[in-house]
């Protein structure tokens, strides 16, 4: 049986990264609780926003953290773009047209990212990056804190978005009644654009933060997407705060999985946990019935 | 019809007839024996997670057809194929550089894509051999046209646990205990049930594994691993890994603030890549890999040497030269014995493989000399530790650049 300070060490870790996970699938979340589309190149652009976090340590050794900014509001502009530009003619199309589109776009990017960066992995190299807090016997690794962090901060900021603004709640009236919200005069194709680019921006504060913990490779992506989707699966694919549950959840039970059973078999964890939401839970544990 | 300056149909159906026997004969070999260039299929992993080392591999293949021009006259043509990391992806692109034409495969430093190869080259009948990919079995299973001059897992870990115990001699230290990490990979497995058959037999080494724990090889986080091993308390860290695990795993065990005795890697790639000293800095020292190495003292070293400068004017021999030298000596191989069997034929270029002898070679060992199951014996490895940022030979004695630092300054004991 292993000691109360490793099992303590191996949740603290797999709480802080389930957060990063929360963040990143959260983006998927919100473009498919409204627009309805599900997004499979979501691992893909947030590999494109590693790779950005990448580039500008290099160019500028700008920290991560501050590149959340300048990669935020680009990929909240590419968001924008992509949802007025490609997807949106797709709306109305079967599901599996809007699946190959997708799935084609996330093709392109891996082999974009392959053509710029090739197949070596790259990361940044921050002075906390090595660094850990210390708590009695448990040890907080600074990056995962950090990241977490800003996790925390973007969720609760999103969550007020849709909550108090006006944009916000008329983001949710385009969600909850399609029909209705173009009734009442609202832009629905506009608000889809503005949703598919808060939904890119979360992704690519997610990327940025994920770099201080994972090397980037373009191959990285697909991963990260089924990843995202198992953990909306299991929140509840449209739920804001099961997205963020899923992710801590799956942080933890992977780690948990991978202290007391095989390591190199904790993922299959996570598509355990999948296997018995779907069974006895469709609709995520934080989810509405259709 | 006029009959003008061109093609006449007697003509054209003499050519077409010609063309015909030819496109019979080629899957037999008959025609394309007679080539006067040796068309080498290169199969390693250029991208995905092995992706540096199949670009590191790749090196000692760029070079291969200048130096062995040199030596022997033989023209080689190289067909470069990227495996990607993926079993299946090498499979097909086997099969499709032979039906390109390659006489021979070489590659593809990966006991799973060398397993899945092996088969391919079987059934098409062309002579394949393995730059790198250690699991025994590869060469087990009774083939013909499969030949490996890389040492399987067994040598890799016998020649590694006997360095370890030459080690722990040298600097008068016995620890008693070991975590073992592995990959849980072809390879890993291999030395994963080498070393646990082998270690209990070893009276030298005063030393018990106190937990196994392996993890997977495209891993993207080892918290829980390393934390796992950390709380097993060991005296060292016993680590069988590939070249991103092995960083990942040693930024994880700074972050946790272990400190073992010392990292030891009995037989695997890895700690002794360039990548690994580059991105880890200071914290990459002291990691010890017992690992085939190549011999700087043999002529043939300095000429590959002299050819990787050549082609690579910013990098360093020395955190490419196991993977120069074994996939350089894989197309030496090939071209000896395409030499010697004047044809690109695939059963007479399996038959001069067979009856190989080369003896002025680059990496450490005895002679190339192929026994009845197509294995080279006699390969031997080097204790190799990072020594500010490069890997330096430490044993055995006759070849050591430097003293042996162990236990790795930090250890608190």
């Amino acid at each position: 049986m292993p000691s109360i300070d490793l099992i303590a060490n191996v949740v603290v870790a797999g709480l802080l990264t389930g957060l990063v996970y929360g963040l990143m699938a959260l983006g998927l979340s919100v473009i498919f609780g409204v627009v309805r589309v599900v997004n499979f190149a979501h691992g893909e652009m947030m590999t494109i926003a590693m790779y950005a976090a990448v580039a500008l340590f290099g160019a500028f050794k700008l920290d991560p953290f501050l590149s959340v900014v300048p990669v935020a509001i680009v990929f909240f502009g590419l968001g924008y773009a992509m949802q007025a530009g490609l997807i949106n003619p797709f709306i109305t199309r079967p599901e599996h047209s809007q699946f190959m589109l997708l799935v084609a776009v996330a093709i392109i990017m891996v082999n974009v990212l392959l053509m710029i960066f090739g197949p070596s992995a790259l990361n940044v190299q921050v002075d906390y990056q090595l660094e850990s807090f210390e708590l009695g016997p448990v040890l907080f690794d600074k990056a995962r804190m950090y990241a977490a962090g800003m996790a925390l901060a973007t969720s609760a900021g999103l969550f007020a978005f849709f909550k108090y603004t006006s944009t916000g709640k008329a983001i949710r009236a385009c969600a909850d009644n399609n029909l209705g919200a173009k009734v009442i005069g609202l832009d629905v194709k506009h608000l889809y654009a503005l949703t598919f680019g808060l939904g890119s921006a979360c992704v690519a504060v997610a990327g940025c933060m994920m770099i201080l913990l994972v090397d980037v490779v373009p191959t990285l992506g697909p991963g990260y997407t089924l990843l995202a989707f198992v953990i909306v699966i299991i929140g509840g694919l449209g739920s804001m705060p099961g997205a963020l549950f899923g992710g801590i959840l799956i942080g933890v039970s992977e780690a948990l999985a991978g202290l007391f059973f095989a390591p190199s078999a904790k993922s299959m964890f996570g598509f355990a946990l999948l296997i018995l939401v779907l069974l006895f839970r469709p609709q995520g544990l934080l989810g509405r019935k259709p | 019809m006029s009959q003008g300056p061109g093609f006449t149909r007697r003509q054209f159906n003499t050519a077409l007839a010609a063309s015909g026997t030819l496109a019979a004969l080629s899957p037999f070999g008959i025609a394309r024996g007679q080539g006067s260039k040796l068309k080498v299929g290169v199969l390693l992993p250029r991208s995905g997670f092995q992706g540096f080392i199949g670009q590191s591999c790749q090196k000692g293949a760029d070079l291969a057809p200048g130096v062995i021009k040199q030596l022997l006259g033989v023209d080689i043509e190289l067909m470069n194929a990227d495996t990607e990391t993926n079993v299946d992806t090498a499979r097909t692109r086997a099969e499709r550089l032979i039906q390109e034409g390659a006489h021979v495969l070489v590659g593809p430093f990966d006991s799973g894509a060398a397993s899945a190869i092996a088969q391919v080259a079987e059934q098409r009948g062309v002579p394949f051999v393995i730059n790198i990919a250690a699991a025994p079995p590869i060469t087990e299973q009774g083939y013909k046209f499969v030949f490996r001059n890389f040492p399987t897992a067994i040598d890799l870990t016998r020649n590694g646990l006997s360095l370890i115990g030459d080690l722990f001699r040298e600097t008068k230290v016995a620890p008693r205990t070991a975590v073992f990490m592995h990959v849980n990979d072809t390879f890993g497995q291999a030395m994963f049930k080498g070393i646990s058959a082998m270690l209990p037999g070893i009276t030298n080494l005063p030393f018990k594994i106190t937990e196994t724990i392996s993890y997977d090889p495209a891993a993207k986080d080892l918290t829980v691993e390393v934390s796992k091993a950390k709380a097993a308390n060991a005296d060292f860290l016993l680590l069988v890994c590939r070249l991103n695990d092995a960083i990942i795993l040693r930024r994880e065990m700074v972050k946790q603030r272990w400190n073992p005795m010392g990292i030891i890697s009995p037989g695997s790639p890895g700690m002794y890549e360039e990548q690994f000293a580059k991105v880890l800095g200071k914290n990459g020292d002291y990691c010890i890999s017992n690992a085939p190495w190549f011999n700087p003292k043999m002529n043939l070293t300095k000429v590959v040497d002299a050819a990787f400068r050549k082609q690579n004017p910013k990098e360093q021999f020395v955190f490419h030269g196991t993977n120069v030298a074994y996939t350089f000596e894989s197309i030496l191989i090939a071209a000896d014995a395409f030499k010697r069997a004047k044809s690109t034929d695939p059963k007479a270029l399996a038959d001069a493989i067979r009856q190989t002898n080369i003896t002025d070679r680059v990496a450490l060992g005895g002679p190339i000399k192929f026994n009845a199951k197509g294995q080279v014996e006699g390969n031997l490895s080097a204790c190799v530790q990072n020594l500010n940022g490069r890997p330096t030979v430490v044993l055995p004695l006759a070849a050591a650049e430097a003293k042996a630092v162990f236990p790795m300054p930090g250890y608190k004991g």
